[in-house]
């Protein structure tokens, strides 16, 4: 076979998607599976660089560069379109294939795209494609929430645009390096990250659309739409202390949020925000070490999260419910999946000799060493929350808890296997760190195991379990409802409509009457006109007869003589 | 041969007339008109090449050195001008057998090409000239074969009208002959060159102000300056309709090239429009035959009148680039020439397939044309577009041009008023389209055919050039802005 380490690796996606498109059956199942692992063979052998360039107007357009940060990001983007190609091997849905396999071409698009246009075109390119996946749920729900989804996306990428146009206006080029937040275009073009980054009150449309998309697409989405805008803002900007902050209310709010949560794909969703921030907190504080551990964790939490979406995808997939309420005493039915599941959750925790442990730490540590105590708590905070919710409320109100009576099998084999790949990878990369260290963009020598580190979470961890534990007994956890939660997308999706709806009544009961008037005015204006019309019309379009034309011509002959001479 | 272009740009024309009536039958008469329109627009091609690429040719009539004897010149105005003609002439003539067929008695059909390219000749021969008395020759041949042409129309009503037109004419004519003639007395020379060396030394005379309003007066006149106009809308409806079609492209514009050339060439710049008040009375003028014809075109019951109203309200349009005296101002003057013949040829030809078809050009007997006659009806409406100066078509260009010399002047009120005329042209030209497409069929009328391919082929040709000239605009503009350039003394 021939390799070609000049072919940008989205375009060996959306070709495999375009023949994946037309095939069927076993053969459209080879060539899914074969698309990420020849083009992360292809990747190995890239060397860093520019590898694609042309003059578009006045600018240079780079859609393919290489740098160690991209390089990162598109080894775990392979590894995630892998696992989850293989876990929905067994979809027969083609639209739904065909656009997953897109969703992952534009994601590694975006990481490689060497400047704001190229970058612009596959974020868009991102949202249309991930659509389908909400839409492939076929309900009224999916398809409002996907619509949703879609609108904000897009805002983002129009937002992304107008920022991409001030920057070049501004600095005479489209290069995609540090942006900072100096001057309109910086601030719009954060904005539009922010957006896809699911900053706290831009996060409505990650909730709103995830839990809403079919059991497979969901581990699609977990992995590249948030993870793109993680790398935008590694790359744009790195040390901006303002995303410490925003990292820092990232990390804490959903907790709330999670554990009175209902639907576990929405607790997971939730969960994502949590993570997320703490990478925005690492790419905030800006040192080697943080970016590291951001980029580390950005690496880690594409398997752990997308291992934790897979396992409550086999739950829906094979009972058809996702409710923690409706859930229950499946370990006895279902044990390899809880295996599965609880390893991702000890992951997610940070339980030593998992994979959260060794980049959730660095960003930790760097928040301490550089003075961010107040953030640094706020961290360790989210951190025994996330252990709740995500580390013991997801594998206990599925698979343990009171028993449901539902007793659905494993799930099938293609999916197993993709979570058992996700699970050995978590494990491996807890145990043996300095593998993912290699591929970290700076070399800082960093070790998560020491006495103390280890120690203090594996205390973090008991006592959180402990609080679980004893709330739980005493009845005052807060018990699984069939409920709605109203998070911040009330304001936009209820309070805002009908506050427009009210403006709207007034603006146009003022604009019927002000219409009427003038209506009004404009027919006695006409009435007018049209009595003078005759008038009119026969003044200026009446035959003269040569006469009077003649006279004319003396009278312009005279009035010019006249001018001329008095001049 | 190539030398000798100039001269055969007018000879072959005005040689072909007569040799028609040798001819005799009318179909054959039309193939031989044709094949020299056809010539003499390979001619004008040839020339407008030399010009642009060698700079102004000058020919002498039978070895006689300048001004003594006759001479040709040709410059990029002159080359461009024969393009205009000669291209809407051809154009024209192929739909004209078709045309007359209906309009004009059989007996006469031969006639009617013997006076259509004396006509064609006569205007060539007044752009090709250099001398300023072979132009009143010229004016004459051009003007006394377009009175009886006028005359051929079926309805009895263009007796009378080319009578007035006839008139009015001479009148105009005398005008420019009294002017030419005072010109000469003064400097005892007719050829132009000469003319404008010798002018200056008598400039102050009273002789040459009055040499000067006559010949303006005689000129407006011909060009139909508001409020000079009013032989043009009768004769224009009355007449045949290829005849309509020819004139409304090009005799005006004529005239337009004779103000032009006698102003800026002849009698300087700066005699024209600062010693005389010329700029205000031709912008005044120019603004209102905008709005009055604009206005009456849309009271109009006949399509033939309201466009002739309409050519009255464009010829006002190119008075004021004219008036601005910029390049620029010239140079949209200029292009509209070239613009408003294609776009009036356009409409006035697909007004004549449709007097082909039903038989009258009222308004009402358009109603329903839009579904008898769609491809027909499509070209009015894109000549109507165009009219109107919507961007794509070549009406936007020169108004847009228009636009940009009144600005760069810092005229503000005119560009402003400027648009306000293409506002009327959009209520006259929305008058065919209602009839056209928005209105049921007359009952009383039987339901008609598409025109002709003959009908349809050249007007379609000239809606093409419409809009092609409207995106493409190197030549138009490339051209209109050397002469402009040449004419204001920039050397390019």
């Amino acid at each position: 076979m021939m390799w070609m380490p000049e072919l940008p690796p989205f375009a060996l996606f959306f070709i495999g998607a375009l023949i994946a498109a037309v095939t069927r059956g076993p053969l459209r199942g080879a060539i899914m599976v074969a698309i990420p692992i020849i083009g992360a063979i292809q990747l190995s052998m890239v060397p860093e660089g520019l590898h694609l360039q042309f003059a578009f107007l006045d600018y240079q357009l780079i859609p393919y560069q290489v740098d160690r940060l991209s390089l990162m990001f598109g080894y775990v983007f392979h590894i995630a379109a892998f696992i989850a190609i293989v876990y929905s091997l067994h979809v027969r849905d083609t639209v739904q294939q065909v656009a997953a396999i897109m969703y992952a071409g534009s994601g590694l698009g975006a990481v490689f795209a060497g400047d704001l246009l190229t970058l612009f075109v596959f974020w868009e390119f991102l949202a249309f494609t991930s659509v389908f996946l909400v839409w492939a749920r076929k309900s009224q729900r999916a398809y409002a929430a996907g619509m949703r989804y879609l609108i904000i996306q897009v805002l983002s990428g129009v937002i992304l645009l107008i920022g991409a146009l001030f920057y070049a206006a501004e600095n005479g080029t489209l290069a995609f390096g540090y942006i900072g937040l100096d001057g309109i275009a910086g601030w719009l073009i954060f904005i539009a990250f922010g957006i896809k980054c699911a900053f706290p009150m831009a996060h409505n449309w990650l909730t709103d659309a995830y839990p809403e998309a079919t059991p497979t697409g969901t581990v699609f989405l977990s992995a590249f739409t948030t993870k793109v805008a993680v790398y935008a803002l590694a790359r744009g900007y790195p040390g901006t202390e303002l995303l410490v902050y925003i990292g820092a209310a990232m990390t804490c709010f959903p907790i709330f949020f999670a554990v009175i949560e209902n639907d576990l794909r929405r607790v997971l969703a939730y969960s994502l925000i949590n993570q997320v921030g703490f990478m925005v907190v690492g790419i905030g504080i800006g040192t080697a070490l943080a970016i590291n551990g951001a980029v580390s964790h950005a690496f880690n939490d594409v398997i752990f999260k997308g291992l934790l979406f897979m396992s409550m995808g086999a739950v829906l997939h094979m009972t058809g419910r996702i409710n923690g309420s409706e859930l229950g005493g499946l370990y006895k039915t279902m044990p390899k999946t809880t295996v599965l599941c609880i390893v991702g959750a000890a992951s997610i925790s940070a339980f030593p000799l998992f994979s959260g442990f060794v980049s959730k730490s660095m960003v930790m540590t760097a928040a301490l060493e550089n003075g961010f105590d107040w953030i640094w708590l706020m961290l360790l905070f989210a951190s025994a929350g996330v252990f709740h919710h995500a580390g013991i409320k997801i594998p206990y109100f599925a698979f343990f808890a009171h028993d449901s009576g539902i007793r659905a099998s494993d799930p099938p084999t293609n999916m197993l296997v993709a979570m058992f790949i996700a699970a050995g990878l978590c494990i491996a990369i807890g145990i043996y760190p300095a593998a993912l260290y290699s591929l970290l963009p700076y070399d800082t020598g960093y070790n998560p195991y020491d006495a103390t580190h280890v120690l203090a979470q594996t205390q973090l961890l008991f006592f959180s379990a402990l609080a679980f534990v004893w709330l739980n007994l005493k009845g005052l956890y807060p018990p699984e409802l069939r409920s709605t939660n109203l998070d911040f997308d009330w304001i936009y999706r209820r309070v805002c409509p009908n506050i427009l709806q009210r403006i709207f009544s007034i603006i146009w009961t003022v604009d019927r009457t002000l219409r009427h008037a003038f209506l009004v005015r404009l027919d006695r204006c006409l009435t007018f006109v049209a009595q003078r019309n005759e008038g009119v019309s026969s003044l200026l379009s009446r035959t003269y007869p040569a006469g009077s034309m003649v006279m004319w011509v003396a009278v312009i002959l005279g009035v010019y003589l006249f001018l001329s001479f008095v001049q | 041969m190539l030398v000798h272009l100039p001269i055969l740009q007018v000879i072959v024309p005005l040689m072909a007339a007569p040799a028609c009536l040798i001819l005799g039958r009318p179909r054959l008469v039309w193939l031989f008109s044709l094949i020299t329109s056809g010539i003499a627009f390979l001619i004008s091609v040839s020339l407008l090449r030399q010009v642009m690429s060698a700079g102004t040719i000058s020919y002498v009539l039978g070895g006689w050195s300048a001004p003594w004897g006759i001479e040709y010149r040709i410059d990029e105005l002159n080359a461009y001008l024969l393009l205009i003609i000669s291209a809407i002439s051809t154009v024209v003539l192929l739909a004209a057998q078709t045309s007359i067929k209906k309009e004009i008695p059989k007996d006469r059909h031969t006639l009617f090409y013997v006076l259509y390219l004396l006509s064609l000749a006569g205007m060539l021969g007044i752009v090709a000239t250099g001398d300023a008395f072979n132009v009143f020759v010229f004016l004459e041949i051009s003007s006394l074969s377009a009175y009886s042409l006028i005359s051929l129309g079926k309805d009895r009503r263009s007796l009378w009208a080319s009578y007035q037109y006839l008139i009015m004419g001479t009148i105009g004519a005398t005008f420019i002959l009294i002017g030419i003639g005072l010109m000469y007395q003064m400097t005892g020379t007719l050829n132009m060159e000469d003319l404008a060396v010798r002018l200056p030394e008598v400039t102050h005379t009273r002789t040459v102000f009055v040499a000067f309003a006559f010949f303006i007066v005689g000129v407006c006149l011909k060009l139909a300056l508001f409020p000079l106009h009013m032989w043009l809308p009768n004769a224009y409806a009355y007449a045949p309709s290829i005849v309509t079609a020819f004139f409304a492209a090009t005799s005006t514009k004529v005239a337009i090239y004779l103000l032009i050339r006698f102003t800026f060439s002849i009698f300087g710049i700066s005699f024209s429009f600062t010693t005389l008040p010329l700029q205000t009375i031709f912008l005044t003028l120019g603004l209102l035959g905008i709005f009055v014809a604009s206005i009456a075109a849309i009271y109009q019951k006949n399509v033939k009148h309201l466009l002739a109203y309409s050519s009255v309200a464009q010829v006002g349009y190119m008075i004021v680039g004219y008036s601005i005296s910029t390049t620029t101002g010239l140079m949209a003057t200029l292009l509209h020439l070239f613009n408003h013949a294609l776009m009036k040829g356009a409409l006035f030809l697909a007004v004549g397939a449709v007097m082909y078809r039903v038989g009258s050009t009222q308004l009402r007997d358009f109603q329903g044309l839009g579904h008898q006659m769609p491809i027909t009806m499509a070209a009015i409406v894109v000549g109507g577009l165009s009219l109107i100066g919507v961007p794509l078509t070549v009406g936007f260009i020169s108004k847009w041009y228009l636009l940009l010399a009144a600005i760069e002047n810092g005229w503000w009120p005119i560009a402003i008023l400027i648009l306000l005329g293409s506002l009327l042209a959009i209520v006259y030209v929305w008058r065919i389209v209602e009839a056209a497409y928005f209105k049921e069929p007359l009952i009383d009328r039987e339901p008609v055919k598409e025109a002709p391919l003959t009908f349809l082929l050249p007007v379609w040709v000239l809606v093409t050039a419409n809009i092609y000239f409207g995106v493409d605009t190197r030549l138009s503009v490339q051209v209109a802005q050397a002469a402009s350039q040449s004419l204001f003394g920039v050397s390019p």
